[in-house]
């Protein structure tokens, strides 16, 4: 009973970190949909006095990935003036050219100010308009939201590995007198610790099970892809192969650290 | 007749303290059986625990088994352990372990296969009467048994030396003459050498036997 107690607190510490470290990929992969989500629906209209060609435009800045000229007819159109055909099409000529500018990513805004101090460079381009202050608070709140979440993640790392550490001292005194014993008989070191890797490997496969379960569960919730698609992104919640290998990975790898730490420490009784 | 323990000039100490065993020289033959008596704080323990290479020599010369301790390394001293039967006062069982598998210990250490190991077991534990308790933990026996345990460890891999501290020290008659007759057999039916630190020499022994003192840090034999 007291043997599962003490597995049961090292498997939770490893959940607890696991978790903490899925919820933080979550977090990443949902702010990366977001920002694609935010860069294909962000512009920049760029005035111009004189039509520029395309791949002009785009040499200007690699940030530019497409550009769309505007057509004057809408801005005509509002002028609603009975003007003839004639003046309409000279009215056309001389109206400055309307460009919107698609960026390959939504820009942090230092990249938005080199890009518009750049674009007014070109002698031809009068005004850019970059939204600036609509983009720069949506920026900034994503930053804070993955600030709080990668605060809150290591957080939970460090309370855990607090925790680890605590858990630690329990095995090195759970273990001390075994190893101890092993050694007056002349067990070699691979061997008095044989049983403390084999443990504390359990555990972490024992982890990284349910915190596999966990997330599958989750990855398959209604709930949390309705959450999703309330903002207009898809996430991957849980990959099977590629997340459950690296929680694998960072459990056996803290684990087999733990054993290590208690080895290394394990002074030997007389 | 081949010596399995030389002490040259030894003195034992802990740490920087005053030396426990003072520039002793003694030695002791295959095969033979040895008390080593002494009042309490006189150092019988220390110098068994020197042994087996627990406690290095402050000064001078321990060869056992053919292994010099003074500067010994750690494989050689796993080496040395491997051959040397320890009986200790407070048993040493590994508590999660039953006693069958704390039985066992030494025969795993040497890498003895399982079905020897399982014979080796099962013969030792009907030697100290406990066949019908093989699967309980130490913690469920008596002191008695407890240390009838740990002599089946220190018989279990036929050592060529024993070393036993006060083994029979708390025990009830009963325990006590398994405890020696174990000791008996072992040294006359091996010729395992057996190294006995004790308060008592039994009046019950039947073999010859060789008998140092230690007191005031000097060991001497006592004829």
């Amino acid at each position: 009973m007291k043997s599962i107690k003490n597995h049961f607190s090292l498997v939770i510490a490893l959940v607890s970190i696991l978790f903490s470290i899925q919820v933080f990929t979550i977090v990443d992969r949902s702010i990366v949909a977001y920002k694609d989500k935010l860069a294909s629906n962000y512009s920049v209209v760029v005035v111009a006095q004189f039509k520029i060609e395309n791949e002009k435009m785009k040499s200007l800045n690699s940030l530019i990935a497409d550009v769309i000229e505007l057509s004057p007819d809408s801005v005509i159109k509002r002028l609603n003036t009975k003007m003839d055909k004639k003046n309409i099409e000279l009215l056309k000529v001389t109206l400055p050219k309307f460009y919107k500018l698609k960026l390959t990513h939504f820009p942090s805004p230092n990249e938005i100010d080199n890009l518009t101090k750049g674009l007014l460079q070109n002698a031809s381009i009068t005004k850019v308009e970059n939204f600036a202050h609509n983009h720069d608070t949506t920026y900034k709140f994503l930053l804070l939201f993955k600030d709080v979440i990668s605060v809150f993640s290591i957080t939970v790392f460090i309370v855990t590995i607090l925790l680890i550490l605590k858990e630690l001292r329990i095995w090195q005194f759970m273990h001390n007198e075994r190893m101890s014993i092993m050694g007056l008989f002349g067990a070699p070191i691979w061997l008095r610790s044989a049983v403390l890797f084999r443990l504390s490997i359990v555990d972490a496969i024992i982890a990284s099970i349910l915190t596999f379960i966990l997330f599958s569960y989750l990855s398959s919730s209604q709930w949390i892809l309705e959450q999703f698609n309330n903002i207009g992104i898809e996430v991957v919640v849980f990959d099977n192969i590629i997340d459950f290998s690296i929680l694998f990975g960072v459990a056996i790898s803290l684990s087999i650290l733990l054993a290590s730490l208690i080895v290394i420490g394990h002074k030997e009784e007389v | 007749m081949d010596k399995v323990i030389i002490a040259d000039n030894l003195s034992l100490s802990y740490s920087n303290d005053e030396a426990i065993i003072n520039k002793v020289n003694f030695s002791v033959n295959s095969g033979s059986f040895v008390f080593i008596t002494g009042a309490s704080g006189s150092g019988k323990s220390t110098l068994l625990k020197s042994l087996y290479g627990a406690l290095k020599p402050a000064q001078g010369s321990l060869i056992v088994g053919g292994v010099e301790l003074s500067s010994v390394s750690r494989s050689k001293l796993n080496f040395l352990r491997r051959h040397i039967g320890i009986v200790f006062q407070d048993y040493k069982l590994v508590k999660e372990w039953t006693i069958e598998k704390n039985i066992m210990l030494p025969l795993i250490i040497n890498g003895y296969e399982k079905n020897v190991t399982k014979n080796q077991v099962d013969s030792l534990l009907k030697h100290v009467r406990l066949k019908h308790q093989s699967g309980k933990y130490p913690q469920e026996l008596s002191g008695g048994e407890q240390q009838r345990v740990a002599m089946a460890r220190a018989l279990s891999h036929n050592p060529i030396l024993i070393l036993a501290d006060e083994p029979t020290g708390n025990l009830d008659d009963y325990s006590s003459g398994l405890i020696w007759s174990l000791l008996e057999g072992a040294n006359t039916q091996l010729n395992t050498t057996v190294i006995v630190v004790t308060h008592h020499i039994p009046q019950t022994m039947n073999i010859d036997y060789k008998h140092f003192h230690i007191e005031y840090g000097s060991i001497h034999e006592v004829n």
